[in-house]
């Protein structure tokens, strides 16, 4: 198998120290709660680091683990899920589906080898706009000393540029299997691959 | 928002128009507006972006009109608005654009000032942060379709809970008008807290002069038709088509015989400590009506006290009654009700002063709540108005009365009660009209905002009174002088002198101030509105829009959502009946289109989504396998299109393309501004392959 291209543009993770990196987080917010804390932490005038940036949905429970999944892979690094206090929903008991989505969605994303504190849940009521502004900047900071969300370079395939086909046979076709992901870049490889 | 607009194709091309507002300074002096403006034409041109202007206030009629006129001469399908919330605007500039010809749903407004210049002070993220925002509504307007608004019809019946000076106020103009009113109240009577003063600020009318009336015409308004001793269980549907049960509790007396005479009181031997309207300092009977105006006049039996219920026998007042309406053997009646819109007058709890130890109340005979002292004062209370120390029988000669009591307080509420000082005024006045008593107020500041209000005040300074700037520290019956020997000491902080000082009263009055009731939160909960942390409900604009809340349908007046005095109530209550009234007038509303479909060809009928639905608009098909949704029903919440594993249901507005795409729009650009760099993740592996797959 032949096929590895460390395609993607690595971030440069080093230069970025905690200090200067600025990440950037997607939130989520219902439109009934948190979304209006947003908006009274607006009229308010009180000040969070800009680095978020909110999604309005109607309820928590819309919040399908495909678009925190899609953030990541947007460059978001990392993901706020705000809903409204348990038992306290528009929707009568929405937001405790959404909390199982959370929980479920925060294992998977270790599998996955994404820190936990990358995906963060916050209920913010209607009336907590100062709270919410205090919780995006908890969840920025503790996000600007985890860093980037950097996937090791070596690791990645940019499967776009792979013709699945021609990797299996590289295999010989009859490993038993897909093609397991090598653990690092092997240089003659990737010249070929440049090729 | 004809339905003639909602029918145009959106086809082909997208062109989008972006306008970027300056709200004055708002934006403008924190987010470099041009720029954004610049960097959306230049960078959003492959997203279909075709025009980008930035003007200074887009919501005048200026401003809405570049939208119009855009969509006229450019021919653009899409609108994109980066201004203010959509919660204040939305409606401003869908209806702008439908006056351009566009279906209203083609337009998206983002929010660059609630969530970027009003909480940003670093003016290049903040200008970064709009672009990315914008981006987000350019790719999410792309994905935009256009919706047709679902018609209900109103039904022009009102709910109205609470039965105080709010809630009478607003069943009032809402049954003249001639609409049908339902007014529950959980009390045996209806006149809520007011009904128990004496006197009320500033004119020092007599308030059963003022309310009585009121609630008479309540009580027989052919319009209304009223349910006390009732409590609302559960409330079903949506505005214009509201089902609310209701639980009318038994009185043992039927309604329809009983003639309000007033001999089973009378008769019945039972007496009972009344906590509710009386507040602790008189008696009532085991049957009873709270007061002697009460409306309706039929009397409540209070079975937990009743010795028939206790022991099997007395029945003295099914012996007396001659109208032969005395029921043992009633029991609760549930009942259904349809309304078209809710007002919720459900009033204020006073503060417990018990909680603040050190001023001793419950421990100190001689402190009072300013309720129990409204009772003390009142002709019709216990005392007959004659204001006397606890034994019932002594004049005090020295009278505190402790302003802000769980008020104004980091350690209780912090809010001010609005209502106290003037009500600390109204009392010295009453202590000296009965008494000969030399009085003390205790306050932090005189707040006196109101019509007549300060004249009150210098008229109350005028009276004579001395007036010590400081909250009491604590109230002791422990003397440290001869003097104080047998007094009440206040020990305080004179701050105009700088000085503890000490004062020793016979009696002393705290100024309780006002709480959210204490249920209010299963309230908000059952009527789907927002209240505080505190448990005031949430208006859905706090200046503009002071009486609707953020559900609609249902309206908040007096109380519920914060401290009011009477006059402030009552407007409440009026300016609530005219909102619904306008609701009624309408015959029909417009709900936004916001519903999950089940695309019948893609679900495998797993029936995932079925459990997901709290309002039980799912079912399953047993015939063709399949789950469908009642849109009359849908709520739009959205859970089950995100619960659906084969993405066989899409939620209008809010659809995953919508979503996903304003993802991508958000992260076009990183905190800097420049693009954001995208590394490569397994999700996109993953994604790849399912692609492939499906290839």
């Amino acid at each position: 198998m032949s096929a590895q291209a460390p395609v993607a543009p690595a971030l440069a993770q080093g230069a970025a120290s905690a200090a200067t990196f600025e990440p950037v987080i997607i939130g989520f917010t219902c439109n009934w709660c948190s979304y209006r804390a947003a908006d009274l932490a607006g009229t308010a005038r009180t000040k969070y680091p800009p680095n978020v940036r909110l999604i309005r949905l109607m309820c928590s429970g819309r919040l399908d683990p495909t678009f925190v999944l899609k953030a990541y892979a947007e460059g978001a690094d990392a993901v706020l899920v705000t809903g409204c206090h348990p038992g306290e929903c528009h929707y009568i008991e929405q937001n405790y589906k959404a909390l199982r989505r959370f929980q479920l969605l925060q294992r998977t994303i270790e599998a996955l080898g994404i820190e936990p504190a990358r995906l963060q849940l916050v209920w913010a009521s209607a009336a907590e706009g100062v709270r919410l502004a205090s919780e995006i900047a908890r969840v920025t900071e503790e996000v600007r000393a985890l860093g980037p969300l950097n996937w090791p370079a070596g690791n990645i395939v940019d499967i776009d540029s792979v013709n699945l086909d021609a990797a299996w046979e590289a295999t010989g076709g009859d490993a038993g299997g897909p093609p397991a992901m090598p653990d690092g870049v092997d240089p003659e490889h990737e010249a070929e691959v440049a090729q | 928002m004809t339905a003639e607009h909602s029918h145009l194709p959106v086809e082909g091309e997208v062109r989008i128009g972006v306008y970027v507002c300056h709200c004055g300074s708002n934006i403008a002096g924190v987010v470099d507006v041009p720029e954004v403006t610049r960097w959306a034409a230049e960078n959003l041109r492959d997203q279909g972006v075709v025009v980008a202007r930035d003007y200074k206030f887009m919501c005048s009629s200026p401003g809405q009109e570049l939208v119009t006129d855009d969509i006229k001469n450019l021919g653009l399908n899409r609108i994109v608005v980066a201004a203010c919330s959509p919660h204040l605007h939305e409606n401003t500039f869908r209806t702008a654009t439908a006056r351009g010809g566009l279906n209203p749903y083609l337009c998206e407004l983002v929010s660059i000032r609630e969530q970027d210049s009003w909480v940003t002070t670093d003016k290049a993220a903040a200008t970064a942060k709009a672009k990315a925002i914008l981006a987000g509504g350019v790719e999410r307007v792309r994905r935009n379709e256009p919706l047709v608004p679902v018609t209900v019809d109103i039904n022009p019946a009102t709910l109205v809970v609470g039965g105080g000076i709010a809630g009478i106020s607003a069943t009032l103009e809402l049954a003249d008008a001639g609409f049908k009113v339902y007014l529950v109240e959980k009390e045996p009577s209806i006149g809520g807290h007011m009904a128990q003063f004496d006197k009320t600020f500033p004119t020092l009318d007599c308030a059963a002069c003022i309310l009585t009336p009121k609630m008479v015409t309540a009580g027989t308004h052919p319009n209304v038709e009223l349910l006390t001793w009732s409590e609302v269980e559960k409330v079903e549907g949506f505005v214009g088509n509201f089902t609310v049960t209701v639980r009318k509790k038994a009185r043992y007396v039927d309604e329809d015989a009983c003639n309000g005479c007033g001999v089973c009181q009378e008769k019945c031997p039972k007496k009972v400590l009344d906590e509710v309207f009386e507040a602790g300092l008189g008696y009532r009977k085991a049957i009873y009506t709270p007061f002697d105006q009460a409306v309706p006049r039929t009397p409540v039996l209070d079975r937990p006290n009743c010795t028939y219920f206790e022991r099997g026998t007395c029945k003295a007042c099914e012996i007396f009654c001659e109208s032969d309406a005395i029921d043992f053997t009633q029991e609760d009646k549930i009942l259904t009700l349809q309304v078209g819109n809710i007002i919720l007058a459900t009033g204020y709890d006073l503060f417990d002063a018990r909680r603040m130890q050190q001023y001793g109340y419950g421990r100190l005979p001689n402190v009072f709540t300013s309720l129990e002292f409204e009772r003390l004062s009142n002709s019709a209370g216990p005392t007959n108005g004659h204001i006397v120390l606890r034994d019932g029988v002594t004049e005090p000669k020295s009278v505190a009365i402790v302003h802000c009591v769980g008020s104004r307080d980091k350690n209780y509420n912090s809010y001010c009660s609005a209502i106290c000082c003037m009500q600390s005024l109204k009392f010295a006045h009453l202590v000296r009209e009965h008494t000969e008593a030399t009085i003390y107020e205790f306050y932090i500041d005189m707040r006196t905002a109101g019509k007549g209000y300060d004249e009150f005040y210098q008229r109350i300074l005028e009276e004579g009174g001395i007036f010590v700037r400081g909250k009491p520290a604590e109230i002791t019956d422990v003397a440290r002088t001869p003097e104080e020997e047998g007094k009440l000491i206040l020990q305080v902080e004179d701050t105009l002198v700088g000085q503890q000082r000490r004062f020793p009263v016979d009696m002393v009055i705290l100024s309780s101030g006002l709480e959210p009731r204490a249920d209010a939160k299963e309230l908000a909960v059952r009527f789907g509105i927002s209240c505080s942390f505190d448990g005031w409900a949430i208006e859905k604009h706090p200046k503009l829009d002071p009486v609707a809340t953020m559900t609609e349908g249902v309206f908040v007046a007096g109380c519920v959502s914060g401290p009011k005095d009477i006059p402030a109530s009552v407007a409440q209550g009026a300016a609530a009946a005219a909102r619904v009234l306008g609701r009624i007038q309408q015959k029909q509303m417009n709900l936004e289109p916001i519903k999950a479909t089940v695309h019948a060809e893609h679900c495998s009928g797993c029936r995932i989504c079925n459990t997901m639905c709290p309002y039980n608009a799912i079912s399953f098909d047993d015939v063709k396998g399949v789950s469908s949704i009642n849109a009359a029903m849908c709520q739009g919440c959205g859970t089950c299109v995100a619960a659906c594993p084969a993405g066989a249901i899409s939620g209008s507005g809010f659809s995953d393309e919508q979503v996903l795409a304003q993802i991508e729009g958000l992260l076009r650009i990183g905190a800097s501004g420049a693009p954001l760099e995208r590394t490569a993740y397994p999700v996109t592996r993953h994604e790849a392959i399912e692609e492939a797959v499906r290839a």
